[in-house]
C-alpha cells in the first residue's frame, strides 16, 4: 500500500513537472499585463490579438500539412517497394532511410543548404524548406508502415491478383486498407515532426517566412523589442493549442472505447 | 494431395497474369524507385557534399585548413567538449527520472497506465519551443536565474518523454515470469533488478539515449534562450552559426562543414556502440 503511494506519488511528481510551466503560461493568458508574476486583471484581450500571428499559425500549419501529405504518399510507397524488394538494393534504400532519423536536424539543413548551392540555387526557398521537411519525416512514415506489411497476410496480394485483380487494383484495394493504420500513424508522426522543427526551418525558410518556432524563438532568445511584444499573444496561443489537443485526445479516446465495447458486446 | 486439372488451370493462370504484369512492366518493389530516388538526391548526395565542402576552401581547391582551425580553437574545442558532457548528463538525468516512472507504469493496470501515458503525450502536442517558452516563464515567476542549471532543466524539460516511452515499450513487452522466477529462486529485489529488469530493459534505455543524447547536442534553440550571461552553447549552433549567421546569411559554409562532419562522427559511433537504430521505437514519444 505504502509502496504504492510512493509509486502513484513519483509519476504525479514527475507529470507536475512536466504540467506546471504549461498551467502558470494558461492563467498568465487570462491576464491583461504582459508581465508574469503581476497579475493585473482577467481579461481576453491577448486572444483578441491572435490575429496578429495568423499568418504564422498559417504558414506553421500549411507547412507541416502539406509537406506530411508528400512525405506520406512518397514514405508509404517507399515502404511497400522496401519490403517486396530482396538483395542489395533493399539494404543500401533501407540504410539510407536511417540517416535522417539518427541524424541531427543541423547536419540535415546544412547538408541541404550545400546541395542548393551546389547546383547554383537560393538556399533560402519555400522549395528546400519543405524539401527539409519531407527529408525529415518520411523516413519515420516508412518505419510507422513496414510493422503493418510485416503483420499483414502476404498470400493476400496473391489472391487478389489470382482472382483476376491488376496489381494496381490489388495494392489499392487489398493491400492500403491493411496498411491504412499504420499510414495514419506515420502522417501524424510527419505533422508532429514539422509541427515541432526549430533548425531546418530557421535554416532554410526564405528570410522573413516565420513559422511559430522561429518566431517565438525570436521572442525568447533573441529578445527583440517586435518579438518580445508578442510574447503573451503566444501564451494564448499555447492554450489554445492545449484545449486542442487535449480534446483531440479525450475525444478520439472515447470513441475507441465505444468501439471496443461495441466489439466486446460481440 | 494435388488435383492434377486445377494445376493446370492454375499454371494457366499464373502464366496469363504474370506476362500481363510484364507487359505492365510493374512489380511492388518499384514502388521504392520515388523514395529512393528522393533519398539519392537530398540524403546521400549532400551528405557527400558535406565531406567536400569540408576539406576544401572558398575557393573550391583541396584544403584542411579549417580542420586545423577547429582543432586548434579553444573556444570551438571547449564547446564540442561541453555538448558532449551536457548530451551525456541530459541523457542521465532523463533516464534516472524516466526509468521508475516507466517502470511504475508498466505495473499500472491497463486502464491507468493508459490514462497516464496519455498525461505524458498530450503537451508534446505542444511546439516545443512554447514548451521552452513555458520554462522560461516559470523560472522568471520564481526568481530564478537563467545559466547553465537553466539550460538544463529546460533540456530535461524538453527531453524526458522522448526517454519515458521506449523505456515503457521495451518494460510492457518483458516478461514478467523472469522476474518472479529469480525472486522464487532466491535473488533479493536489487539482485532481481539489476541482473534480470536492468539488462531485459537495455533496447529501451539505448534508444531512448538515442532519442536524447544527439538531438541534444544540436538542440541550440533551449541553450540559446536559456544561457543568460554565463551559460553554454552547444556545438548544433557552432554549426547553424555558419549558415544562418545573424541575419540569415551564410557565413562560413567550409568552416560549417568541418564542425558537421565532426557530428556526422560522433553519430556514427554512437550508432555503433548502441548497435543501431530500432525501428519499433521510432516514435519519438509520439507513436503509441
Amino acid at each position: 500500500m505504502i509502496k504504492k503511494f510512493f509509486a502513484r506519488g513519483w509519476v504525479f511528481l514527475v507529470l507536475a513537472f512536466i504540467y506546471i510551466p504549461i498551467f502558470i503560461l494558461i492563467v498568465y493568458s487570462f491576464n491583461n499585463g504582459k508581465t508574469i508574476g503581476v497579475w493585473e486583471q482577467f481579461s481576453f484581450k491577448w486572444y483578441g490579438k491572435l490575429g496578429e500571428i495568423k499568418d504564422v499559425v498559417l504558414n506553421t500549419v500549411l507547412l507541416a500539412v502539406i509537406s506530411a501529405t508528400i512525405a506520406t504518399i512518397l514514405g508509404t510507397l517507399g515502404a511497400i517497394g522496401l519490403y517486396y524488394s530482396k538483395g542489395k538494393f533493399g539494404k543500401v534504400v533501407n540504410g539510407a532511410s536511417q540517416i535522417p532519423v539518427v541524424n541531427s536536424e543541423v547536419v540535415t539543413a546544412c547538408a541541404l543548404v550545400m546541395l542548393f548551392m551546389i547546383i547554383g540555387a537560393e538556399h533560402r526557398s519555400l522549395f528546400g524548406l519543405y524539401v527539409g521537411h519531407i527529408v525529415l519525416t518520411a523516413p519515420f512514415v516508412v518505419l510507422s508502415v513496414i510493422p503493418k506489411l510485416k503483420q499483414m497476410d502476404s498470400s493476400l496480394y496473391e489472391a487478389a491478383l489470382d482472382l483476376g485483380a491488376t496489381p494496381t487494383q490489388a495494392l489499392f484495394k487489398v493491400v492500403l486498407p491493411e496498411i491504412l493504420p499504420g499510414v495514419f500513424t506515420g502522417f501524424m508522426l510527419a505533422v508532429t515532426l514539422s509541427l515541432d522543427d526549430y533548425i531546418i526551418t530557421a535554416t532554410l525558410a526564405p528570410l522573413g517566412y516565420d513559422t511559430i518556432s522561429t518566431a517565438v524563438y525570436k521572442a525568447i532568445a533573441l529578445t527583440t523589442e517586435k518579438a518580445s511584444e508578442q510574447v503573451p499573444i503566444y501564451r494564448a496561443l499555447t492554450t489554445v493549442i492545449f484545449i486542442i489537443t487535449l480534446s483531440v485526445v479525450v475525444i478520439s479516446n472515447v470513441r475507441a472505447q465505444k468501439i471496443a465495447k461495441r466489439k466486446g458486446v460481440k | 494431395m494435388k488435383n492434377p486439372a486445377k494445376e493446370i488451370k492454375r499454371e494457366a493462370f499464373e502464366k496469363e497474369f504474370k506476362s500481363k504484369r510484364f507487359n505492365f512492366g510493374f512489380s511492388r518493389k518499384h514502388l521504392c524507385i520515388p523514395y529512393a530516388l528522393f533519398l539519392v538526391l537530398f540524403v546521400i548526395f549532400p551528405l557527400l557534399l558535406v565531406v567536400f565542402y569540408a576539406f576544401t576552401d572558398a575557393n573550391g581547391s583541396f584544403s584542411v585548413y579549417n580542420f586545423i582551425e577547429f582543432f586548434s580553437n579553444p573556444t570551438k574545442l571547449s564547446t564540442l567538449l561541453i555538448s558532449v558532457l551536457v548530451a551525456l548528463a541530459v541523457t542521465l538525468i532523463c533516464l534516472i527520472i524516466a526509468y521508475p516512472t516507466a517502470m511504475i507504469l508498466s505495473k499500472m493496470s491497463k486502464h491507468t497506465a493508459f490514462i497516464c501515458l496519455m498525461l505524458f503525450i498530450t503537451p508534446m502536442w505542444i511546439n516545443f519551443v512554447l514548451r521552452a517558452m513555458a520554462m522560461k516563464e516559470l523560472f522568471y515567476l520564481i526568481h530564478l536565474p537563467m545559466g547553465s542549471f537553466a539550460s538544463i532543466v529546460a533540456l530535461v524539460y524538453d527531453f524526458l518523454t522522448f526517454m519515458i516511452m521506449p523505456l515503457y515499450s521495451t518494460l510492457i513487452k518483458m516478461d514478467k515470469s523472469l522476474e518472479e522466477a529469480a525472486l522464487d529462486l532466491g535473488a533479493n529485489k536489487v539482485k532481481v533488478f539489476t541482473s534480470v529488469t536492468l539488462p531485459l530493459s537495455m533496447p529501451g534505455i539505448l534508444s531512448g539515449a538515442m532519442m536524447v543524447f544527439l538531438p541534444v547536442m544540436s538542440c541550440y534553440v533551449i541553450t540559446d534562450a536559456f544561457r543568460g550571461n554565463n551559460g553554454f552553447s552547444v556545438i548544433g549552433k557552432l554549426i547553424a552559426w555558419n549558415f544562418v549567421g545573424e541575419n540569415g546569411t551564410l557565413v562560413n559554409v567550409n568552416g560549417g562543414a568541418v564542425i558537421a562532419l565532426v557530428m556526422l562522427i560522433i553519430m556514427f559511433v554512437s550508432m555503433w556502440m548502441t548497435g543501431g537504430f530500432k525501428s519499433e521505437n521510432a516514435g519519438r514519444g509520439t507513436n503509441l
